[in-house]
């Protein structure tokens, strides 16, 4: 101990250091998310967060399990290529349990209106009317069948 | 006193180790063991979207669809994806008129206010652009927002401040700051649907197949045929975002 007989307070200082160091290492250990860095500069367990939402809308494909008949009579329409939930509504629900969640019939007018309405800046080969105009307030789907729409 | 001082120094410190020891050990064993990995592997895709302005009726399905899926706030109205209307006059090109009532969730007026027999209309639809060199993740001081390595750009929801950096840096104006948690929200491109299989919401129910949502690493996604037919362009090229939002028709006048 001779040789550190005058270096006591570089001793104490180099304490502080090395606690000051563990403080930090400490802090840092605690305070940054487990997940933080493994893919980058940020916190990997996010993507699970994000990837556990769950689904509103089923997708064609579960839709197409049950209603083949639909799905068949649609291949021949003009509406064929509409997935069945754009008009019908997010049923994700319905489609886990059939019976628990009947869907709602959609209101004609109002959702045939939003593609159909004559408007500027629909292709001129779009099917559009002037929605004042035609057939009054009678619902659209007195005249035309909302899964194959060509009046026969 | 000396040695009174480093005994209690050393003792401090000796249960300061081991107590911040033995809390990481417990917190290791309260985490559990980590889940089993997923099928699904971010090495092999790379997702894009590909909008066809040519084929938008401006219908507003993709903004009432995206809400319902994310449960996007209504009051006010943010929108992570949204529908512009752009009226241009032929005599004055560099001043196009835009519309976009409540974001076209309700659809479009029937005519436009100024419609003229010669000026061209149509219509834009909007989202994040999931840049690969992202302005938002780029400002985040804290890393809450960043781009996976299938490249979506999403939002730590826990981790976010609120500091609104990233809603000042998106070139696109595509992020807003949700009221309700007081963080910053976006398009997450339905990355919990695309990861399972499924079409974003947006892409799902748009009734011209407009949108299309694209996975440019898989050699058998139909996107690639469209990608070689036609001419696509990004929105604002100039800022050299890396946007994978690919648009077919866009005309030079939309911003």
């Amino acid at each position: 101990m001779k040789r550190f007989k005058d270096a006591e307070h570089l001793l104490r200082l180099a304490g502080l250091f090395v606690l000051g160091l563990l403080v930090f290492g400490v802090a840092r250990a605690e305070l940054v998310p487990a997940t933080f860095g493994t893919l980058g500069h940020y916190r990997a367990q996010a993507i699970d967060d994000v990837r556990a939402k769950p689904i509103g809308y089923a997708g064609q494909a579960a839709c197409a399990e049950c209603h083949a008949d639909v799905v068949d009579l649609r291949a021949q329409a003009r509406h064929k290529s509409i997935a069945c939930e754009s008009c019908h509504g997010p049923l994700a629900k319905h489609a886990q349990a059939p019976e628990q969640l009947t869907p709602k019939l959609p209101v004609a007018r109002p959702l045939c209106v939003h593609c159909h309405a004559a408007n500027t800046g629909k292709s001129k080969r779009y099917p559009t009317v002037d929605i004042k105009d035609h057939a009054g307030d009678e619902s659209c789907v007195t005249c035309h069948k909302p899964h194959n729409p060509k009046i026969s | 006193m000396d040695s009174t001082r480093r005994d209690f120094l050393i003792l401090g410190t000796k249960m300061f180790v081991m107590t911040s020891v033995a809390a990481a050990a417990f917190e290791n064993v309260l985490a559990g063991t980590p889940e089993a990995a997923a099928t699904y592997s971010t090495a092999d895709h790379w997702w894009a979207m590909v909008i066809d302005i040519e084929k938008c009726v401006g219908s507003g399905h993709c903004v009432r669809a995206c809400k319902l899926e994310n449960n996007v706030v209504d009051e006010p109205m943010y929108f992570r994806t949204w529908v512009e209307r752009y009226h241009v006059n032929p005599l004055d090109m560099d001043h196009p008129i835009v519309d976009s009532p409540n974001g076209g969730i309700d659809g479009f007026p029937e005519t436009y206010p100024d419609a003229t027999t010669t000026g061209k209309t149509f219509f834009v639809p909007k989202m994040c652009n999931h840049c690969a060199d992202s302005p938002c993740t780029q400002v985040c001081p804290v890393g809450a927002t960043f781009r996976t390595n299938d490249g979506v750009v999403l939002i730590d929801k826990d981790y976010c401040l609120g500091c609104r950096y990233c809603v000042q840096a998106c070139p696109y104006g595509c992020r807003y700051i949700d009221p309700r948690t007081n963080t910053a929200d976006k398009c997450t491109l339905c990355y919990h649907r695309i990861t399972k299989g499924l079409q974003p919401a947006c892409c799902e129910v748009c009734p011209t197949g407009a949108r299309q949502i694209a996975d440019l690493k898989n050699p058998k996604d139909p996107v690639h045929e469209f990608l070689r037919t036609h001419q696509i362009q990004i929105l604002k090229p100039q800022m050299a975002t890396g946007a994978k939002v690919y648009y077919n028709g866009l005309d030079g006048s939309v911003r």
